[in-house]
């Protein structure tokens, strides 16, 4: 039992990884419709520009590497540099696409996710680097102690972050004028522009925030496993957590993260020794599968009627 | 009105309602449409006019009711089975493939009608081909009678409006059908058009027979084609009668002038 | 000669069905045959063959498969690398326990087992759409490689699923030179690609479209969803099922189920982006397009840094052009190479009077 739960906790703060990459799918979705396939890769892209931007700034400004000026002017430029890529996306990739089928934006969206994808390694080269948040991955002391459940210190960090990040969006959405913007661009566009809502200055705005969240996602995922190419995979698994939540739900992306990463360990640790191992590369699929049969408009979703 | 005869009932639809999730469309409606009639529904916006003939054609499913088409009684339809027998439609929307030409698109019309395989179709050998060039034949008749030789070949993405809806009614005819459902035929067109599409629709009731179930908003053209109108309002059933007869309800004058009640 | 219709009228709705219903395009058609079948065995060097022509047309008749899936009937598909490693797998398997059986049964077999693959992985299309529908084909895409790796069944029991196939032969003839392999390749992707283009113009391919452009309009037709969908899924898995036969068989000789990855779907939803989404003919532009465009990117790297490339730059380069052009494509020209042509042509009948 005792096992079981580790592995389901385990599993659980895994699910929150994706959940934070769910979550920027999500933000794009609900705003502008578009199912934004290049999200992993702009996480990709986040966590090896910073860290790029800290093996290159000690060098630029002649400090010694790994202090906590250049841990920081690092987080700011790579904030940056996902802000402008953000920004450049809307305008060049986006606006000349509004009004085609939903199923175009995809294909947009998955010819940028190879090009960012090039141009990060383009820029920072291919190798894996590792990357340091200060944070131990350790089991903490006195939870293994009381409890005898190993739980790394991490892995609560990371759930917190998540937590926090989760309660500044909601915070965001509700309480603020662009927020309130935003809400009713996602619910029609028309509607939102006739009551003089600048559609494109909120979906600027929106993709700005989703490659923050980026970034977030980026530096936790890259901490974890290092910086490297299999990023954008694991950010593959964000798409059966959209099922599961609803493409249009926050809340949906993190409880969708959460089954996701669990019922994956757990399948793993339980099915997988009876047929070879490895299931969690498909698991997931056909989770979320099994589940658009019962419920397509996921678990936060709302069903649409078609009007004829 | 000339030799047509008008016969028995054909399609029946029995305390007909429908509702998504709490929003009430309509409401216990039933009437009759016979056989080579010239039905139109009317009604305000809103009323439940289109979701009536998707109720017909199997689109939607009502909760309660029954619809009697030709003799067989069905809690609902579906779509194929409705089109298999005989009932064809257009939309309010036009509903046509744009990413077809016209032919293509009336084509589509006769699928149901065509009966080879796929693996003949792709050889498109022996009776394949005969049976794609017997079926052209029979939608050039479609294009003659429409006068729209001159845009075959078109997509139909390229046409202008009131030319979209000629198509979409081709593809109707193209089936053959027995009853057409025309929602809103001549929505949106100028009095050129309109005179066209009126024209084309007795035609179609004259020369083929076809029963005709429409909506239409603008009432002239109600009152002069429809033998028999029946007035819905908010998803409820208010009058049922001959133009002159519904022209006179006090009810329906109501609806379309909004009195207080 | 001007490429004109002028004078040459239909008189019968026969000749206005025909397959290729311009002169000029007839003759044209027989002219790019004849120089495929008879020139280029005679002037193209083994390099060309077999690590250009080769791969060019195997992947024409992937792109053909998925263009018939998304292009033709709607339904987009992230897992076209997955159904071709059923049908590469499928051939050897029959190749292996049934040695009596003619290769091109073989085949024809591995393509029916894709097909049949294929609409089990396309049921949920018939409850899902647009890209809830990629997640299913994703989740084929995944769960193939994973089983034909796992289970040893299917490899004969090699290390990491690795086949070499069985020499080609048929009826005792060889096809053991790049001569030969070509013009076995060439023979079937040119009859599958003629059987592809009356599928499309017959009441099958017409309501694939419909169903594309409009299902609710296709049903109210009569057009049964389900059957429409899943034979739309079989007929293009049982193309990518050859496809991948062929690319085990006469281009690489020995895969593994790893080789076709998530990467090679990609690039055949690219080809077909970049070719032309509903178009035979596009599927083979598409093809030649993208496998020639990275040898072509290597050779100008080269050429730029005199042979000495940054590592890997020539590999993200890649990277950037394809997706740049994925992008530019969709935004400039969603029908891709193919509506240029079509457009070359179009002004072509025209000219020199365009008006």
């Amino acid at each position: 039992m005792q096992f079981f739960f580790e592995v389901l906790i385990g599993g659980l703060l895994s699910g929150v990884l994706y959940a934070l990459v769910a979550l920027g799918f999500v933000l794009i979705y609900k705003a502008s419709g578009v199912f934004n396939f290049a999200q992993g890769a702009m996480v990709f892209f986040a966590a090896l520009t910073f860290v790029g931007f800290q093996e290159v700034l000690p060098g630029w400004l002649g400090v010694e590497p790994g202090g906590a000026a250049v841990f920081w002017l690092a987080l700011i430029l790579a904030c940056l540099a996902m802000v402008v890529l953000s920004i450049a996306t809307e305008r060049i990739v986006l606006r000349p696409l509004v009004n085609q089928p939903q199923i175009t934006l995809f294909m947009a969206t998955i010819g940028l996710a190879f090009f960012i994808e090039g141009l990060a390694q383009g820029i920072w080269g291919a190798n894996v680097r590792g990357l340091e948040l200060g944070i131990q991955d350790e089991p903490i002391a006195w939870m293994a102690e009381r409890t005898g459940i190993f739980i790394s210190s991490f892995d609560v960090f990371a759930a917190v972050v998540a937590g926090v990040l989760v309660a500044v969006l909601a915070v965001f959405f509700n309480r603020t004028r662009v927020g309130r913007a935003l809400r009713a661009v996602a619910d029609d566009h028309q509607a939102a522009l006739s009551i003089g809502i600048p559609l494109q200055v909120i979906w600027r705005i929106v993709w700005a925030v989703a490659g923050f969240v980026a970034l977030v996602a980026g530096l936790i995922w890259g901490a974890r496993n290092g910086v490297q190419f299999a990023l954008t995979f694991t950010a593959l698994k964000a798409l059966p957590v959209l099922i599961l939540g609803g493409f249009e739900s926050v809340p949906g992306a993190i409880v969708g993260g959460l089954i996701i990463g669990a019922s994956e360990k757990l399948a793993e640790v339980y099915l997988g020794p009876m047929v070879g191992g490895g299931i969690d590369s498909w698991f997931p699929y056909f989770m979320a599968l099994l589940f658009l049969l019962v419920r397509p408009e996921g678990l936060f979703g709302e069903r649409h009627i078609d009007r004829v | 009105m000339s030799a047509r005869q008008i016969g028995e009932v054909i399609l029946n639809l029995e305390h007909i309602s429908l509702a998504f999730g709490g929003v009430k469309a309509l409401s216990d409606i039933s009437f009759d449409v016979r056989e080579h009639e010239i039905r139109a529904i009317i009604g305000p916006n809103g009323a439940g006019k289109s979701s009536m003939l998707n109720v017909i054609n199997g689109v939607y499913r009502p909760q309660h009711g029954a619809i009697t088409f030709r003799g067989r009684t069905r809690h609902d339809m579906n779509t194929h089975q409705a089109a298999a027998q005989g009932i064809a439609r257009t939309f309010q929307n036009i509903a046509l493939f744009r990413g077809m030409s016209v032919l293509d698109n009336i084509m589509t019309g006769r699928n149901l009608k065509m009966k080879h395989g796929f693996l003949l179709q792709a050889l498109y050998w022996g009776p394949a081909r005969r049976e794609e060039l017997a079926h052209r034949r029979k939608v050039e008749e479609v294009i003659d009678f429409l006068e729209i030789q001159h845009i075959r070949k078109t997509p139909v993405g390229r046409l202008p409006y009131g030319l979209q809806k000629r198509v979409e009614l081709g593809r109707a005819l193209a089936a053959e059908p027995s009853m057409l459902l025309l929602d809103e035929p001549m929505a949106g067109m100028n009095v050129e058009e309109k005179q066209d599409m009126c024209r084309f629709i007795l035609d179609v009731n004259d020369q083929f027979g076809t029963t005709i179930v429409l909506i239409e908003h603008d009432m002239g053209v109600v009152m002069d084609l429809s033998d028999r109108v029946v007035v819905l309002d908010y998803g409820r059933k208010i009058a049922d009668g001959t133009p002159d007869q519904v022209r006179n309800n006090r009810e329906v004058v109501d609806a379309y002038l909004g009195v207080a009640h | 000669m001007l490429y004109r219709e002028a004078g040459q009228f239909k008189t019968s709705y026969g000749a206005d069905q025909q397959i290729f219903p311009i002169r000029q395009d007839r003759i044209a058609m027989a002219a790019i045959l004849a120089f495929f079948f008879v020139g280029v065995p005679l002037l193209a060097n083994q390099y060309w063959l077999q690590a250009i022509l080769v791969p060019v047309l195997i992947f024409s008749l992937a792109a053909l498969g998925l263009n018939i899936l998304t292009g033709y009937a709607g339904q987009l598909s992230l897992g076209t690398a997955a159904f071709m490693a059923v049908g590469a797998f499928a051939a050897y398997n029959f190749e292996l326990r049934l040695p009596w059986m003619p290769l091109p049964v073989s085949f024809v077999l591995a393509g029916v087992v894709a097909a049949a693959v294929g609409m089990l992985f396309g049921l949920p299309s018939l409850r899902i759409k647009g890209f809830y529908l990629a997640v299913a084909t994703l989740a084929a895409q995944f769960f193939i490689v994973w089983v034909l790796t796992k289970f040893g069944w299917f490899s004969n029991y090699s290390s990491s699923g690795v086949i070499t196939t069985q020499k080609m032969q048929i009826l005792g003839y060889a096809f053991d030179t790049p001569v030969r392999q070509y013009l076995l390749v060439l023979t079937i992707v040119a009859v599958m690609a003629m059987l592809a283009k009356n599928l499309v113009r017959s009441s099958t391919g017409r309501a694939w479209m419909a169903v594309r452009d409009m299902d609710v309009a296709a049903e109210v037709i009569g057009i049964r969803l389900m059957h429409t969908k899943l034979l739309a899924f079989a007929v293009s898995s049982f193309y990518c099922g050859v496809a991948g036969a062929l690319y085990a068989y006469a281009y690489l000789g020995t895969v593994e189920p790893e080789g076709f990855n998530l990467d090679m779907s990609f690039r055949v939803l690219f080809m077909i982006i970049i070719g032309g989404v509903g178009s035979i003919l596009g599927s083979f532009l598409g093809a030649a397009f993208i496998v020639l465009a990275p040898i072509f990117l290597n050779v100008t790297a080269h050429g730029l840094f005199a042979g000495n490339i940054p590592a890997g730059l020539a590999s993200n380069l890649e990277l950037i052009v394809f997706g740049g052009l994925i992008i530019f494509f969709l935004i400039v020209e969603p029908h891709g190479l193919a509506r240029l042509w079509q457009i070359a042509k179009e002004k072509l009948r025209l000219w020199p009077f365009p008006y």
